[in-house]
């Protein structure tokens, strides 16, 4: 097999799929089952799948979450979303150039009349909080149907290789998001009043009550619900800056699709914007999966995202630009660079701050959007509709496993199924894990310099709790009974100190906790440090460069034990004889060399007027603006002149950047109008609503 | 209040109507102020319009505005600049059962007397000019390829544009709440946000017109009903006329389509019984029933991905031809209502009508086109083909 696959992974483990041949382009590609037609071209190193009708210019995946529609391709003749439809064996895959050209019939087809099916609970979305609401509901004997437009069910849980943040006993934090996906799924299954279709996507909510589904990517469906939970997650938002439509700049979530769900190697060199937990994250499983990470973004002077995931990055490398904005991605048919400069209090880039990267892959993760409009449209219609994690309220995936339980029992209650009350303090539960990061004090390093003890480098208030729950002896508590504060170890009693079990360094979803250990050598104790990557790259015997808290170089140590246990799931505990005086203070292993991370010589400045608002209609950031300067203040209007959000994606990249640029444009609020959202949330072929049996319907093999 | 500002006309409604209107008003020099409850031009019926054009109707008045319209849409490019994606495409009616082919010969009679280009096809003919169709039990239709198509939206903007330059005032977000009447005329327009005056007052208002006569005590007979549409992915062009199939089926009576100049096929469906009242919103209803009826008939289009669907009013009459006239209970009322969902092609022609109404102007073929449309007409008859 070509050499982008990942066939080693610290976390993840690749397992053996039937190989698939295609073509692309006529020539022979091996696919694996299973995996979409993106991750196949990825895998074989095809980051431009199409061209755009209206201008050629090249296309590559945006969202890779079946949103979008940028990564169009064509499958065997019909254009299909390359993201979401699966590789079947000798499929034909060609780039789209120019107009597709239907594809003629033999003869007449048979039509047949839809079906129409009754349920209680709909729940559209098989994410974290989808699950877990059906979970109680299903609990309950409630008749639920659950739809996922992907090929398994766990939302965004699937990508997720780290230990989740949290509260241990509300929502599996210190567990893996992708454990917790198969926990919840596993939970569900047992269920005889739950059904599951995967592949199949809600399209529409009607006045009339239905909600148009497409099952299994080629029946349509109307089914009628007696209540609606709306799931879906949540969409990542754009961006707008020279050069933001090449193939390469895409979505940080579609960045952890393509390499953790489907194990490629999607990039050679990457560059992040934005400092929220998702880039910071999409970071952290960059650098496990092997790739470069060349720099981060953030245009505040400081990330939003957690300080121990921005810490991690730090340490192991990675440089984090706060008060700086990317000015452009560059390259003729893919990105080949990335320019960014400082910011000032203006938020006017400052000349001469300007640094080029070379990369190959920009990735955006600016923030998410929830995917809102079955729960507009459902109120708007008076269907009776709940709305639960990202879809109602962007926040953690842990927020969206509480918020998913919550809803399940609402929803029981509403259907008289479910007569007790739900406590108040499930409410508090709620909001404290939705909390964003309170404030940061500075480190506290401890005084002691004898025995074993370990050291918490966890300075910001999130709500996380794992370390809390496994010190055998329970030395390591919260300050309060709030999960948001900060844990500190005390051991009054030297009888009952720690014993050095290190399972709070495993357990710590921030990798923050270490054991210093000065039991058998005072002036050079053991320090030990969570790792998560490959075991074979680090060995006793090796010298490593160690680094504080945010991440300053505290000297080269010699590795003294590595230890690779099942019972800490992955997770490396690494042993370095430490000068005394730094001891205390590493909380990291570099991994990354500063030669990987240097700007080039001079910085590239691209010029061309390629600043893409609708990625769809190819229309620019200066079409609209002029319209806007124009007087245009309905966002109607704007699409009919420019066809800004009447593309395939059927407006939901482009609509936040367009009133993004009526604030840039100092027009208030009040003044703008709204498009009214139509139907289908995705394009449909025909054939579906006629009921002739179609297969390769947009997103969905069959 | 402050003083009231005052213009020569006011059209009520910045639609199909009201927009070429006040472009044909202020190029008469006149000075024309537009109000629409909306937040821009085109924004009500108009917008949901598909955006067929066709001279081929079976009435006089009705053949001869769309004729001027055609010439408009037409020329449009060349003439203004702005391209509103115009496509001269034809129209085809097909006919798969006997009395259709009658009811269409029929009216070739009529149509041929008045100098349209339209024929009768064969079997072979048509499936010539479109392959794609399900040739099982078709007889033919007729083509009429002097009718096209064009952007309602694009339309509208360039429509609106125009007017502007040539002098036309707009006010968006401003429901008329009420006429200002004195002496038995017409003397302007109030809103929300202040009183206009003007000696004529257009009333184009679509959907909402009805409301709007009984502002003067009016009682048109205008009432809207719905239609759903919807519009496809881009294609490479593989249709060249827009298709009418007028056999009944279930809850619908005829449904047409055609392809945009920009490869998507738009479509859309008359339901029968006609569904009234001002409602838009989406129903489950409408997609299941056209997709069969459009694969039945072009067995390609099971292929093509439908992107957008939307539900757009029919200001009907009871007879199915627009009402246009002045009103004789008060003077200076101007009525340009009922399009029975054919505002988008009636619009430029009726236009530069209305403007020649209003300046007196009107030749002696608009005259008797108007006696056709007058809002004191019987009613009794029905459009042989709507």
């Amino acid at each position: 097999m070509p050499g982008f696959r990942i066939d080693r992974h610290p976390i993840l483990t690749p397992l053996p799929a039937e190989a698939v041949p295609v073509t692309w382009k006529g020539r022979p590609l091996q696919a694996k089952a299973g995996e979409t037609i993106a991750a196949a071209l990825f895998a074989h190193g095809e980051r431009t799948f199409s061209f755009h009708p209206k201008d050629h210019a090249p296309q590559g995946i945006f969202c890779a979450n079946g949103q979008c529609a940028q990564c169009l391709v064509l499958a065997d003749g019909l254009p299909v979303k390359a993201c979401m439809e699966l590789v079947r064996p000798g499929m034909r895959l060609e780039p789209v150039d120019g107009l597709p050209v239907l594809p003629r019939d033999a003869g007449p087809v048979s039509v047949r009349p839809v079906e129409e099916i009754g349920v209680e609970v709909l729940v559209i979305g098989g994410g974290p909080a989808g699950l877990s609401a059906a979970i109680e509901l299903g609990r309950r004997g409630i008749g639920v149907l659950v739809l996922d437009d992907k090929h398994r069910l766990g939302g965004k849980l699937v990508l997720q290789t780290h230990r989740f943040f949290g509260s241990a006993e509300a929502v599996y934090a210190g567990t893996r998001g992708i454990d917790i996906a198969t926990k919840l799924e596993n939970e569900l299954r047992t269920f005889p009043s739950v059904e599951i279709w995967l592949q199949s996507a809600a399209l529409a909510v009607f006045s009339d009550g239905r909600v148009g589904v497409l099952k299994d990517g080629r029946l349509y469906v109307k089914v009628r619900p007696e209540v609606v939970l709306v799931a879906a997650g949540a969409r990542e938002k754009s961006l707008v800056f020279p050069g933001n439509t090449l193939p390469g700049v895409y979505g940080a979530g579609a960045f952890q699709t393509i390499v953790n769900r489907d194990l490629v190697r999607s990039s050679e060199r990457l560059f992040i914007v934005g400092g929220g937990n998702v880039g910071l994250i999409a970071g952290y499983h960059a650098l496990q999966a092997g790739i470069p990470v060349v720099g981060l973004v953030e245009a505040l002077p400081e990330c939003s995202g957690y300080k121990v995931h921005e810490d991690k990055l730090r340490r192991f490398g990675v440089p984090v630009y706060t008060s700086h904005t990317i000015l452009s991605a560059n390259g003729t048919d893919a990105v080949e660079s990335v320019t960014i400069a400082r910011l000032d209090e203006q938020w006017k880039p400052v000349a001469g701050t300007e640094r080029t990267f070379a990369c190959d892959t920009v990735l955006i993760a600016v923030g998410l959007d929830p995917v809102d409009e079955f729960y507009d449209k459902a109120r708007e219609f008076g269907l009776r509709v709940f709305a639960a994690g990202d879809a109602e309220e962007i926040a953690e995936a842990s927020a969206a496993i509480f918020s998913g339980k919550i809803r399940g029992m609402e929803i029981a209650r509403a259907l008289g199924r479910e007569a007790g009350e739900i406590s108040p303090s499930w409410y508090a539960t709620a909001e404290i894990l939705k909390s964003r990061p309170g404030k940061t004090v500075p480190e506290k390093i401890p005084d002691e310099e004898s025995g074993v003890f370990p050291v918490l480098h966890c300075v910001q208030e999130i709500p996380c709790d794992p370390c809390t729950t496994v010190c055998s002896r329970g030395l390591i508590r919260l300050l309060s009974d709030d999960i948001r504060d900060l844990p500190v170890y005390e051991a009054p009693d030297p009888e009952k100190a720690c014993t050095g079990c290190e399972k709070c360094v495993a357990v710590c979803p921030g990798l923050a906790v270490t054991l210093v250990d000065y039991r058998k050598d005072a002036e050079h104790p053991t320090v030990t440090i969570p790792y998560e990557f490959l075991r074979r790259t680090i060995e006793t015997g090796d010298r490593v460069a160690v680094l504080d808290t945010e991440g300053a170089e505290l000297g080269e140590v010699e590795v003294t034990g590595v230890r690779a246990v099942k019972a800490n799931d992955r997770t490396i505990l690494v042993k370095v004889r430490a000068p005394r005086a730094v001891a205390k203070r590493i909380a990291g292993i570099r991994v990354q060399e500063d030669e990987a991370v240097k700007p080039l010589d001079r910085y590239v400045e691209r010029t061309t007027d390629d600043t893409f608002v609708c990625r769809c209609e190819r229309v620019t950031a200066g079409q609209i603006r002029a319209l806007i300067r124009d007087g245009l203040r309905d966002i109607s209007e704007i699409k009919a002149v420019t066809r800004a959000g009447m593309g395939s994606c059927g407006a939901k990249t482009c609509t936040p950047l367009v009133r993004r640029l009526f604030r840039e444009e100092g027009v208030p609020e009040s003044e703008i109008v709204d498009q009214p959202k139509r139907p289908l949330f995705m394009e449909v072929p025909l054939g579906v609503f006629a009921g002739t049996d179609e297969s390769g319907g947009d997103g969905h093999g069959a | 209040m402050g003083p009231r500002r005052s213009y020569d006309v006011i059209i009520v409604g910045a639609g199909s109507i009201g927009l070429p209107a006040a472009l044909a008003m202020a190029e008469a020099g006149l000075r024309t102020l537009v109000v629409d409850q909306a937040a821009s031009a085109g924004q009500g019926s108009n917008k949901a319009a598909i955006g067929g054009i066709r001279a081929t109707h079976s009435d006089p008045a009705k053949i001869r505005i769309c004729l001027r319209s055609i010439e408009i849409f037409s020329t449009w490019k060349e003439r203004r600049g702005e391209d509103i994606e115009w496509h001269r495409g034809g129209y085809c009616f097909v006919a798969y059962a006997e009395n259709e082919e009658r009811a269409l010969r029929e009216l070739l009679v009529i149509q041929k007397a008045f100098g349209l280009k339209i024929d009768w096809l064969d079997k072979a003919a048509m499936l010539d000019l479109l392959p794609d169709l399900n040739p099982e039990g078709l007889l033919g239709g007729t083509y009429a390829p002097g009718d096209g198509n064009a952007s309602p939206l694009l339309a509208a903007h360039a429509f609106f544009q125009a007017a502007r330059r040539a002098g036309a005032e707009f006010r968006f977000r401003e429901p008329v709440r009420d006429l200002i009447l004195a002496n038995g005329a017409v003397r302007g327009v109030r809103t929300d946000a202040g009183e206009y005056g003007a000696e004529v007052v257009v009333n184009a208002a679509g959907g909402w017109a009805a409301e709007i006569g009984r502002m003067a005590g009016l009682e048109l007979p205008v009432k809207p009903d719905s239609h759903e549409a919807a519009v496809t992915e881009p294609v490479a062009r593989f249709l060249e006329p827009l298709v009418v199939d007028i056999r009944p089926l279930g809850p619908s009576a005829n449904y047409y389509f055609y392809q945009h100049k920009t490869g998507q096929v738009v479509f859309c469906i008359t339901p029968s019984p006609s569904i009234w009242g001002l409602d838009t919103r989406e129903t489950s209803s409408f997609l299941p029933l056209v997709a069969r009826r459009l694969v039945s008939l072009m067995p390609r289009l099971r292929h093509i991905r439908v992107r957008r669907t939307w539900r757009g009013l029919y200001p009907m009459t009871p007879d199915g031809a627009p009402i246009v006239g002045w009103a004789r209970e008060v003077k200076g009322f101007l009525q340009a209502a009922g399009m029975c969902g054919q505002g988008f092609m009636i619009g430029p022609g009726l236009g530069e009508m209305l403007a020649q109404m209003v300046t007196g102007r009107l030749s002696a073929e608009d005259r008797e086109s108007l006696g056709l449309l007058s809002p004191y007409r019987s009613f009794e008859g029905q459009e042989k083909l709507k």
